[in-house]
């Protein structure tokens, strides 16, 4: 076994258990912290198929931004477990019917002819991973590139538009107006002379 | 065999960055106590050894003898993986580093990527720590710090991008060689705006004063790591420190030409000292040490912010400054303003 080979199944290994203990722990921030380890492994593997952008971006964004929120909302809520876990057997069927669509959605992928090794000629390029994806990015597929952007602006508004609402209730500081102070509007220094010492 | 020696290599290069990394951290405690006391006229740490010089060790010592207690319900787990958590990611961002020409652990393409993705991984320990400690003031601190962190990230990012456009590598080395030239050539006259937002989060992120509410003692006692002691709390404070050192070695490296000397190319041909004076890993050591001074000044010259007010500089300040200095930017390389921006578009 070679050394790349090993560093591949060492990093699968993790990122199939760590998805694992994703789905049965009992506690949501545990689970979110497995769902961390597992994308910090899948980028792993990306670098050893020379793909240093996507894995650095994967642990930057998802790692370092996405996930960071989760735990932030997870944390906050006051979950009860026992109550979640109630419908297990009503949901079972749906959930046994989801479960199938995906295995053979991920069958048919993988059995596709564009999949296999022999079909997906390697990065043997000596071009840096992110130099190729941004001359690509850039050039031939700016447009697309650029509509994913301007949706994503959307979807930026629409979440401040939903989220944003002035309560005419609430006590509110301006900035503002705090920084545009000066000291005479706070304090009167008064000149006096000084009191004579009794003696 | 050659994997083998390769490896014991890497080890030995490792040992050779971690090392004296550690020791700078154990002293650089001792030279903040030093600086804030003479800026605070008293005299600062002076008891143990000659002129208080033993007094990280003898600090060092203490934590190491001192009990760990781990509270009642607290996630055991998770309580002792957060100190880990933090300090690891500062001390992997240091294989990208440039010390001189060509000496950096892992001389990697996508560098400054790398530094961004390490850099955003030490919100895990600070989150961890006030979750796993179960106390509301450690929870405080922790949603605090990494609403600031998320925040400040951003900014940072943008700065960085400022610097990636103009040197047109994301590799910290080639970084440092297109800022060649004499002092104006370095990144921080062209791009000083960028460098003052990459100064101010810098300090954001490391949740150092004056952004330190994340730890603000008179609100929440000292935040995340409010639980913690030993050993598992000195992890907490050398991961800081580490942080410190690290955006200190970034500034210099990303805006202050890294290794290049100021005096390039007549300093070289002084002569005795003309060694020094040329390009080399002292000019690095030195500006990376000037900007751990400003660290410490800051420090002891302004008061700690207002939460909604860090919240409002980071959001509405930074991130539009960044913004509009890359658009800039963007038409300084189209118009090839020199001697920075000839590389064109």
């Amino acid at each position: 076994m070679s050394y790349l080979q090993f560093v591949f199944y060492f990093f699968s290994a993790l990122t199939i258990l760590s998805a694992l203990g994703m789905i049965t722990v009992k506690n949501p921030v545990h689970a979110v912290l497995f769902l961390v380890f597992a994308f910090f492994n899948s980028a792993a593997l990306w670098i050893t198929l020379r793909a240093e952008f996507l894995g650095i971006v994967l642990v930057l964004v998802y790692v370092g931004a996405v996930m960071v929120l989760f735990l932030f909302v997870v944390m906050m809520l006051d979950i009860n477990i026992a109550k979640l876990r109630e419908g297990f057997v009503r949901f079972l069927p749906l959930g046994v019917i989801v479960a199938l669509a995906m295995v053979v959605e991920l069958g048919l992928i993988l059995g596709a002819k564009y999949f296999q090794l022999a079909g997906h000629p390697q990065n043997q390029s000596m071009l840096p991973n992110t130099e190729a994806l941004g001359n690509v990015l850039y050039t031939q597929y700016v447009y697309p590139f650029e509509i994913a952007a301007v949706v994503l602006l959307v979807a930026i508004i629409a979440a401040i538009a939903l989220t944003l609402r002035r309560r005419p209730d609430s006590k509110y500081t301006k900035p503002e107006q705090q920084i545009a102070i000066e000291r005479n509007q706070r304090v009167r220094i008064v000149k006096m002379s000084a009191e004579g010492k009794s003696k | 065999m050659n994997d083998f020696l390769f490896f014991l290599l890497t080890v030995g290069k490792i040992l050779l960055v971690v090392v004296p990394l550690l020791l700078v951290v154990a002293y650089f405690t001792f030279a903040e106590r030093k600086v804030i006391g003479y800026i605070q006229v008293r005299i600062g740490p002076n008891r143990v050894g000659p002129r208080g010089w033993l007094q990280p060790i003898a600090d060092a010592v203490k934590l190491m003898f001192k009990e760990v207690i781990i509270p009642a319900h607290a996630n055991r787990f998770l309580f002792l993986m957060a100190p880990v958590l933090a300090l690891a990611p500062a001390l992997a961002a240091w294989a990208v580093v440039p010390f001189n020409d060509g000496w950096m652990l892992a001389n990697i393409n996508a560098g400054l990527l790398y530094l961004l993705a390490m850099t955003s991984l030490g919100v895990y320990g600070i989150i961890l720590a006030g979750w796993a400690s179960n106390s509301k003031y450690a929870l405080l601190g922790a949603l605090r710090s990494a609403a600031q962190l998320v925040a400040y990230e951003i900014a940072m990012g943008f700065a960085l991008v400022g610097v990636l456009m103009a040197s047109g590598s994301l590799n910290l080395g080639d970084i440092v060689r297109a800022q060649s030239g004499t002092v104006f050539n370095w990144y921080w006259l062209p791009l000083f705006p960028m460098f003052m937002v990459y100064l101010i989060s810098g300090v954001a992120e490391t949740n150092r004063a004056p952004f330190d509410v994340a730890e603000g003692e008179s609100e929440i006692v000292a935040g995340f790591h409010v639980e913690y002691s030993g050993m598992a709390f000195a992890i907490f404070f050398l991961a800081e420190y580490a942080n410190m050192v690290l955006i200190s070695a970034l500034s210099a490296v990303l805006f202050f030409g890294g290794w290049l000397s100021p005096f390039d190319p007549v300093g070289v041909r002084v002569p005795v000292i003309g060694p020094f004076l040329g390009d080399g890993i002292q000019w690095f050591l030195f500006k990376t040490a000037v900007f751990m001074f400003l660290f410490l000044w800051f420090r002891a010259t302004f008061p700690r912010y207002r939460y909604d007010q860090i919240m409002r500089l980071g959001w509405k300040v930074l991130i539009p400054v960044t913004i509009v200095w890359i658009f800039v930017e963007g038409l300084l390389l189209a118009l090839n303003i020199g001697p920075w921006f000839t590389r064109g578009l």
